[in-house]
């Protein structure tokens, strides 16, 4: 990935992602003027195959950094989404794209997704059927129902059929694997930021006379919140190493897995360190731990893929180093080679 | 502010390795028992460590010159992974091998380069390493040891503690003063080695908990050491120890202590008819722990291959890794006996005590847990 693209992403989102644009996003359920910087940006079609790289490890930096600026709307999912259509070689639909974690059907045949991250914003909605089929659809003819949780673009979709024009794609795509990958890796720029504005903050704030982080218990308190962001960033990037779009799932669960189980204790650090002020709604530490904690369960938490692993390795014949080198880290190709 | 570990990856060269050490292993460990291969880089057997050492898999990353393999750390990294994944005992050449050896042909002078490194890489010479005393764990810097100046060379006198396997060790290579006094901190210690043969030293062995004996007191009693004693530079003791503890806390040992009990446990619920749901997430949940933090001590080797003393980051990395190797037994010691009318197998069981009984050591050894999260907060800018 070439410094400079990230370097003009990052400037991007301090520009058009001011803490104050996130809660009027968050507020309104709008993804307005901000979406319309992100569209001219071009940044949207990274993974199309003959406009961008196409694979994941280009836009693992960028999705970073959005999780970092608790960007508001599904970039990180839009740009996923459009470098599957373009490899399929099907039109893009206008606007922000969302993933279903899941589909059911309910009385009268309708389609439900329930808790579709970012939905509340969304135009079109990528999804598997009960039956299969994989379609990207758009949401003119949808009910779109937000959570109510506060803060929240979390929302209930339901088509009560799904429209002629939806886009079928590969049945075999693996949208929910996807989800937890893209999940996991805002997450982990989440824990990031989460870090350097606890690190801050304890250097700021001074009681019995001089900074809170210079005393031992804070200080080993913030070793562990940095232990927790760098291995959920070394779990989402371990995704990301080899090429194409769609990542193998059950390296996604790692993400998923380690990411929920970061962000656990990362944010029960962050918000003991910071005291009241971090409970506020004026303190921007609240956009990142909502985030966080609300990332725990998008796509399946980490008792979900704590099963899926387990059920993984326990089927396996061999011990767990090899079943790694096989079958979860990056290099396993390579690997083969030099084996075979 | 601390960078992240970038991912790395290793070079097909280095992969080549693995699989003649899988088939060395298959016949070199065949019949040993779970409970014996649980100490892994805790057990001890010299043979091993020569047999290794006749495949030139002991110095690894040393020059050919000496002895060596003329490998880089990602070939080392195979090599260690692949030994530590079956419990491998590697506890004779283990300290040469990774800190002794390095140390010697970064600051040794060529007669010290040409004398010891032929014979470390042979698999004669074990070292161990001397650094906590009676009154001086972890504030290190307050140790009382002293090497003073004579006509013929130096005298050495003090007490060593917790030296590991100083009892069967040949040469220890020891953190001691060679001036000024505690109150002087890092200023005036210097490393010497320190041939565990000479008149006056005395070796006592500390039995621990699991039955082993593997730490020692080290009495030296006016031991008279030649001039080149000294390791390096005199006075610069402190800065050469602290070059060697990103290859002491980076390696893969720091995060596969426990992985003989967990495959254990795993082959053991293999042959249930039925597994608990409970274990099945608890197997993943492991697995998923364990995938990052391998890929994350892969990242430290990269950055030691390519010239860095990732000091800050290995404290990380073991601190998570250690975390991870007690959490093992912690975790399967309440699995086991979640289903109180099915015994666990006898060789498991004993397994899974000796490793609960060690366990506490994994992040006492090479710098305690508050020492290591103390190095991060001032890495991350506090204090």
């Amino acid at each position: 990935m070439d410094a400079l693209l990230v370097e003009s992403f990052e400037r991007l989102l301090q520009g058009a992602c001011s803490p104050a644009t996130v809660r009027t996003v968050e507020r309104e359920g709008k993804a307005g003027a901000l979406w319309a910087e992100i569209e001219a940006s071009g940044y949207l079609h990274l993974l199309v195959p003959d406009e961008g790289g196409g694979a994941l490890r280009d836009s693992f930096p960028l999705w970073l950094a959005c999780g970092a600026h608790t960007l508001p709307v599904p970039l990180a999912q839009t740009m996923w989404a459009r470098g599957l259509l373009a490899a399929g070689g099907l039109a893009m639909p206008a606007g922000p794209i969302a993933i279903a974690p899941a589909a059911r059907r309910v009385e009268g045949g309708a389609l439900r997704c329930a808790g579709v991250p970012f939905g509340a914003l969304a135009q079109a909605l990528l999804l598997r059927t009960p039956e299969g089929e994989v379609v990207c659809a758009p949401l003119t003819a949808a009910t779109v129902q937000r959570s109510g949780v506060h803060g929240s673009l979390q929302a209930d979709i339901v088509f009560a059929s799904l429209p002629a024009d939806a886009l079928r794609l590969p049945t075999d795509t693996d949208l929910q694997a996807a989800g937890a990958l893209i999940t996991a890796t805002l997450m982990a720029g989440g824990l990031q930021r989460l870090l350097a504005m606890t690190v801050q903050y304890a250097n700021d704030r001074a009681q019995f006379g001089k900074a809170i982080g210079k005393f031992q218990a804070v200080q080993q308190q913030l070793a562990v919140l940095a232990e927790q962001a760098f291995a959920a960033r070394m779990a989402a990037e371990l995704v990301c190493a080899e090429a194409g779009v769609l990542p193998q799932r059950l390296r996604a669960a790692v993400a998923k897995a380690r990411a929920a189980e970061a962000a656990e204790k990362a944010v029960a650090i962050a918000h003991a360190v910071h005291g009241a002020i971090g409970v506020t709604a004026e303190y921007d530490l609240q956009l990142v731990t909502r985030r966080l904690q609300e990332g725990r369960g998008d796509f399946g938490s980490a008792g979900y893929w704590h099963g899926e692993l387990g059920r993984a390795l326990l089927a396996a014949d061999e011990p767990t180093v090899p079943f790694l080198l096989h079958t979860l880290l990056p290099g396993a190709a390579a690997r083969a080679e030099s084996a075979g | 502010m601390l960078d992240a570990l970038p991912l790395s990856a290793l070079p097909a060269s280095a992969e080549a390795l693995r699989p003649a050490v899988r088939a060395f292993l298959d016949e070199a460990l065949a019949g040993r028992p779970t409970d014996r291969l649980a100490r892994s880089w805790m057990g001890f057997d010299a043979e091993f460590s020569r047999a290794l050492a006749a495949r030139g898999w002991v110095g690894l990353t040393l020059p050919r010159d000496y002895g060596g393999g003329g490998q880089d750390a990602f070939h080392r990294f195979v090599l260690a992974e692949e030994l530590l994944a079956r419990g491998a005992p590697v506890s004779a050449h283990w300290i040469a091998d990774r800190q002794s050896g390095p140390l010697i042909l970064k600051y040794g002078t060529e007669a010290q380069r040409r004398f010891f490194l032929p014979k470390i890489c042979s698999g004669e010479l074990f070292f161990c390493i001397g650094m906590s005393e009676p009154q001086s764990g972890s504030d290190l810097a307050g140790l009382r040891t002293r090497a003073t100046r004579t006509a013929e060379g130096w005298v050495l006198k003090g007490q060593k503690l917790w030296t590991t396997n100083a009892h069967r060790a040949h040469y220890m290579i020891a953190l001691v003063r060679t001036h000024g006094g505690p109150e002087d901190r890092h200023a005036g210690l210097s490393q010497v080695i320190v041939d565990l043969s000479l008149p006056g030293v005395t070796v006592r062995t500390i039995g621990d908990l699991a039955g082993d004996a593997h730490f020692n007191e080290v009495f030296f009693d006016e031991v008279q050491l030649p001039e080149d004693a000294i390791i390096g530079a005199e006075g610069e003791g402190w800065a050469q120890v602290t070059a060697e503890l990103a290859y002491e806390r980076s390696g893969p040992e720091r995060i596969y202590g426990s992985i003989v009990l967990f495959d254990a446990w795993l082959a053991h619920l293999r042959c249930l008819p039925q597994v608990r749901e409970a274990d099945v997430a608890l197997a993943g949940r492991l697995l998923a722990h364990l995938a990052p933090l391998r890929e994350m001590s892969l990242a430290l080797t990269a950055q030691l291959a390519a010239g860095a003393s990732p000091v800050i980051e290995a404290a990380l990395v073991k601190d998570l890794g250690t975390e991870f190797e007690q959490a093992v037994p912690n975790l399967l010691a309440d699995a086991l006996y979640a289903a109180p009318d099915d015994a666990p197998p006898e060789m498991l069981l004993r397994t899974l005590h000796y490793v609960l009984q060690v366990c506490p050591t994994f992040s006492l050894r090479g710098g305690t847990r508050e020492i290591l999260r103390g190095v991060i907060a001032r890495g991350l800018g506090l204090r």
